[in-house]
């Protein structure tokens, strides 16, 4: 498995990132600065980090999506290559049409940081084979445009397709409710694109990979990925 | 020398400065000065820049340790944390800017304090906070609470650090005024620590980071004034943050700082490039000559009088060696900021600015920072208050129902709805969040990790400031002690009233007398500070709030201790003398509407003898939950050491004549442990051979709190009450 992590003016979670893919493939993975026009050769594994690209400023990821090393990452991408983008990296795939639908502002306006239980919804991807199908996991959310929204027609085919990768619950398993944090669509936490070789997710399994630290739900997903 | 504006009276007035220092200005260099230099004046004379009021009174502080590398006078101070690595710290004010424009004035507020630290060397990895609102009912409070939780929460969670620990009270007395203080924690090698102090001759002086815009002129100044009725109309002074620009200073300024290119280096904070400059040529014994016309700016037709006032945000100033110019440049353009040479060191001692071919300022460097005004000012002591005894003090009808209300009440209720705001897990080293004694950070992949807690107890400060002041310290020593930590330094933000009046003057001399006292008897000297004086509304002053910022080590994080019970039977041990001090107690305040008497004593002797002997309980693993006793006293511990574990406890013991007294009581030098049955016999035995007062009190378990002869207090009331009240609140409905 060979992974990168994509450096844009204004990541901020790409320390996180590199930590936990160094866990689970036992190797630094390369940084990728944003104005290079090619992947290292041989690159698995693109993985876009949390942040603030730009600044956030204009829409989220909306100047990140549009960043030169982006037309390696679709090409990549479209090669069947995997991606995986969190948090501001899912706002960027969204806005670099590598993903269909929109990060708004989560519903009651503010910015959330708080541990959040997600039911994984299929344990037959490159994502989540270190998963059980419906395990609920506790990961971190940390942003504050992660209200995932889509027209119906999209919604419609994410759900028939089985691209729906988490949903937001709480510690039970139950969806809906106060256990979504930020208004998203069918509690949508994260989904795939249709050859499911790319992942946007708002939250952070990044930073659950010790015990010492909130705990290690999160070590799974980048278990499945070394399998890869 | 360029003489476009007469020097009115008046406009010296407008500068902040009294005619007495202006004489001494006109004495200073001998001619009346240009506007400009008016302006550089009342930068480098304001209060805030030049502590006239509180040097005499600062420098008694204690500051030295063997561990610390640097103390106050440096952008922060630096102490030793073994293996090489050195801690970076301090604590700001950005109170007036916040209530003016509360999101942007906490963002900038959060965004200067990180620059200090990474000024010097170290890379920020958490910040903390401490905020001072007026009452609940005041027509503003919610406002400003609301912009000010997500203006640090805008700035902290775009630049990437992580907010650990915090600290949120009302007062009415902040009604007009409220305290924004932010604090930031960096990390850096202990050998590679960045100063401002400028050295060699003709080096290049160097322009970093974002333009310089109309922003903030006269921060400074309006810092060191106090509030009238007009204070909206000052908004225009406040400046607007860019986290963006800031982390891509910092990744810029540490890569060239690892490259050698860097030989001082300042941040523009308080009065922007005027402070900043004339530092760096002051502490190096240097003259430094501008050349205004490089200076990056956003705006056209800039006069020098506004560049050298803009506070304009996220730019540093640096002397660089001059054979690795070009290699800095290279990297600050890929990180796609400004760098530009606007001046160089000369060996004159003269501030020299000039713009457009003209001589705009030409003064003495050194005298400028060494010949402010210094005064000693008139202090009288606060009188002191009778102390109330526990038996005038009416009990309530249930001592559960008094608990329940005062977890629910504004200043010990959850502050969640705050920290929720803040990202508190970014890096990944979040052993101890906010909620607790104090955050706990451990350092890369440990074992070694940081304690940090902010913390001030104003009302104390309020009725007795010597008491107060020792309290403060007392307690954030006590925070850090309780997580397993040993305290190694402090951070001060002194905020107060008007020192003209020598009521709030006798404040500020008390309260410092109260830290210095505590600092010494703890071994935990101040290592840097702010001062932030004239926070008053038409002369009203703040309450005084001497903000504490503590920093201590912990050898290995996984021996950290939390305040939540583990498990069931667990016995409960209390650490410290409990007489049931109510004098100024949450109790008597909220519970009694009484805000009086005399704020318990602080026996210091005690407060090291206990803390020490809980530390090392930690260290040894023998003891699985500690909390710190303060606000609310017992009680109150115990209902967060309950609903932190969600394991409920009995208390078994008598409670005397006055039960309410015992159990509401903020007697100082206490801790609450749990321990196993058998480790607690050993801890009650060791503590009796230490001197340090020791009782088993009860038993874990259950989900219910229950007091002596109290009916049950299940958990989950005691987390309704005490989640319920600040989201209610913000929403309109509380």
């Amino acid at each position: 498995m060979k992974a990168v992590v994509v450096l844009f003016p204004g990541s901020n979670r790409e320390g996180d990132a590199v930590r936990a893919l160094e866990m689970a493939t036992g190797k630094k993975p390369q940084i990728v600065w944003h104005a290079e026009t090619e992947l290292p050769a041989g690159t698995d594994l693109v993985l876009l980090p949390g942040g603030f690209s730009y600044g956030d400023y204009l829409r989220c990821g909306a100047i990140a999506g549009r960043a030169a090393i982006m037309d390696a990452v679709r090409a990549h991408a479209a090669r069947g290559g995997l991606v995986l983008g969190i948090c501001n990296g899912f706002q960027i795939l969204c806005e670099g049409g590598l993903l269909p639908g929109v990060l708004m502002r989560n519903k009651d306006l503010r910015f959330i940081c708080k541990m959040q239980h997600l039911r994984v919804e299929c344990a037959d991807t490159v994502f989540t084979r270190a998963y059980t199908k419906n395990q609920i996991i506790k990961v971190a959310i940390a942003h504050g445009e992660g209200n995932y929204e889509a027209d119906d027609e999209t919604i419609k085919r994410l759900e028939g397709d089985g691209r729906v990768a988490f949903r937001y619950c709480d510690d039970k398993g139950v969806v809906g409710g106060l256990a979504n944090p930020n208004g998203s669509t069918n509690d949508i936490a994260g989904i795939y694109s249709d050859k499911r070789n790319v992942l946007g997710m708002m939250p952070h399994p990044e930073n659950l990979i010790d015990p010492l630290v909130g705990g290690i739900d999160g070590a799974g997903l980048f278990k499945s990925l070394v399998a890869a | 020398m360029s003489q476009s504006i007469e020097i009115t009276p008046q406009l010296v007035a407008e500068h902040g400065l009294k005619p007495d220092e202006y004489e001494r200005i006109l004495k200073l260099i001998g001619r009346a000065p240009s506007i400009t230099e008016l302006g550089i004046f009342s930068a480098m004379w304001n209060e805030h820049c030049s502590y006239k009021s509180s040097r005499l009174h600062l420098r008694k502080l204690p500051t030295k340790a063997p561990w610390v590398i640097q103390g106050p006078g440096e952008n922060a101070g630096v102490i030793d944390i073994g293996d090489g690595q050195a801690c970076v710290f301090k604590m700001e004010s950005h109170n007036h800017p916040s209530f003016i424009e509360p999101y942007q004035g906490a963002a900038t507020g959060v965004g200067g304090i990180l620059r200090d630290v990474f000024t010097m060397g170290a890379r920020p990895i958490a910040c903390l906070n401490l905020l001072r609102f007026g009452a609940p009912e005041h027509a503003k409070t919610r406002h400003l609470v609301s912009g000010v939780v997500a203006g640090i929460g805008g700035y902290g969670n775009s630049f990437g650090v992580p907010t650990v620990g915090g600290s949120v009270n009302f007062h009415t007395r902040y009604d007009g005024n409220i305290l924004v203080n932010a604090m930031a924690v960096g990390l850096a090698k202990s050998d590679e620590i960045f100063y401002a102090k400028a050295t060699g001759i003709g080096r290049p002086i160097v322009y970093l980071g974002s333009k310089t815009g109309r922003d903030g002129i006269h921060g400074a100044t309006m810092a060191s004034a106090s509030f009238e009725a007009d204070a909206e109309e000052k908004r225009p002074t406040v400046q607007v943050g860019d986290p963006f620009s800031e982390k891509l200073l910092l990744e810029a300024c540490l890569e060239i700082m690892a490259k050698g290119c860097v030989i001082a280096i300042q941040d523009m904070g308080a009065a922007g490039l005027t402070s900043s400059a004339v530092e760096m040529g002051a502490k190096g014994g240097l003259g430094i000559e501008l050349d205004l016309d490089h200076v990056p700016c956003r705006e056209e037709g800039m006069s020098a009088y506004e560049m050298m006032l803009s506070e304009s945000q996220e730019r540093m100033l640096m002397v660089l060696d001059p054979a690795k110019e070009k290699e800095a440049e290279a990297i600050f353009v890929k990180w796609g900021l400004d760098f530009a040479v606007i001046g160089k060191t000369t060996d004159t001692k003269r501030f020299v600015i000039k713009h457009k071919g003209k001589i705009e300022a030409d003064l003495p460097i050194m005298e400028l920072g060494d010949e402010a005004p210094l005064y000693d000012r008139p202090h009288v002591p606060t009188p002191k208050k009778p102390v109330i005894e526990a038996a005038s003090v009416k009990p309530p009808k249930s001592n559960a129902d008094a608990l329940v209300h005062l977890i629910g009440t504004p200043d010990l209720c959850s502050k969640r709805w705050v920290w929720e705001q803040y990202d508190h897990l970014i890096l990944g080293n979040s052993v101890q969040q906010p909620g607790g004694d104090a955050g706990v950070v451990r350092i890369g992949d440990g074992p070694k990790g940081l304690a940090m807690t902010t913390d001030v107890s104003q009302r104390y400060c309020e009725a007795d400031p010597v008491e107060g002041g020792k309290q403060a310290v007392a307690e954030a020593w006590r925070n850090l002690t309780a997580t397993g930590a040993l305290p190694l330094a402090l951070t001060d933000n002194l905020n107060f009233g008007n020192p003209e009046k020598p009521e709030y003057m006798g404040q500020i001399v008390g309260c410092l007398e109260g830290i210095g006292d505590a600092a010494r008897s703890l071994d935990f000297p101040i290592v840097s500070g702010n001062v932030s004086l004239y926070n008053e509304t038409q002369g009203r002053g703040i309450l005084p709030t001497p903000s504490i910022g503590g920093v201590g080590v912990i050898a290995d994080v996984t021996q950290s201790a939390s305040v939540a019970f583990k498990k069931a039977g667990q016995q409960i041990i209390l650490i410290g003398e409990t007489k049931g001090w109510l004098g100024q107690s949450v109790y008597l305040r909220d519970v009694c509407g009484r805000e009086e008497g005399a704020p318990p004593p602080v026996d210091l002797v005690a407060e090291r003898r206990n803390g020490d002997f809980v530390r090392a309980l930690i260290t040894a693993r023998r003891v699985d939950a500690v909390h710190d006793l303060s606000d609310g006293g017992l009680a109150v511990a115990l209902a967060e050491m309950a609903m932190a574990g969600k394991v409920g406890a009995k208390i078994t013991i008598d409670l005397g004549a006055q039960p309410h007294a015992i159990l509401f009581g903020e007697d100082q030098a206490r801790y609450l442990l749990s321990a196993s049955a058998d480790e607690a016999g050993k801890i009650v035995a060791d503590a009796k051979a230490s001197g340090v007062p020791v009782a088993i009190i009860g038993t874990t378990g259950g989900d219910a709190l229950e007091l002596p002869g109290e009916k049950p207090v299940a958990i989950t009331a005691l987390e309704t009450a005490h989640e319920g009240w600040l989201p209610a609140y913000m929403a309109g409905q509380a």
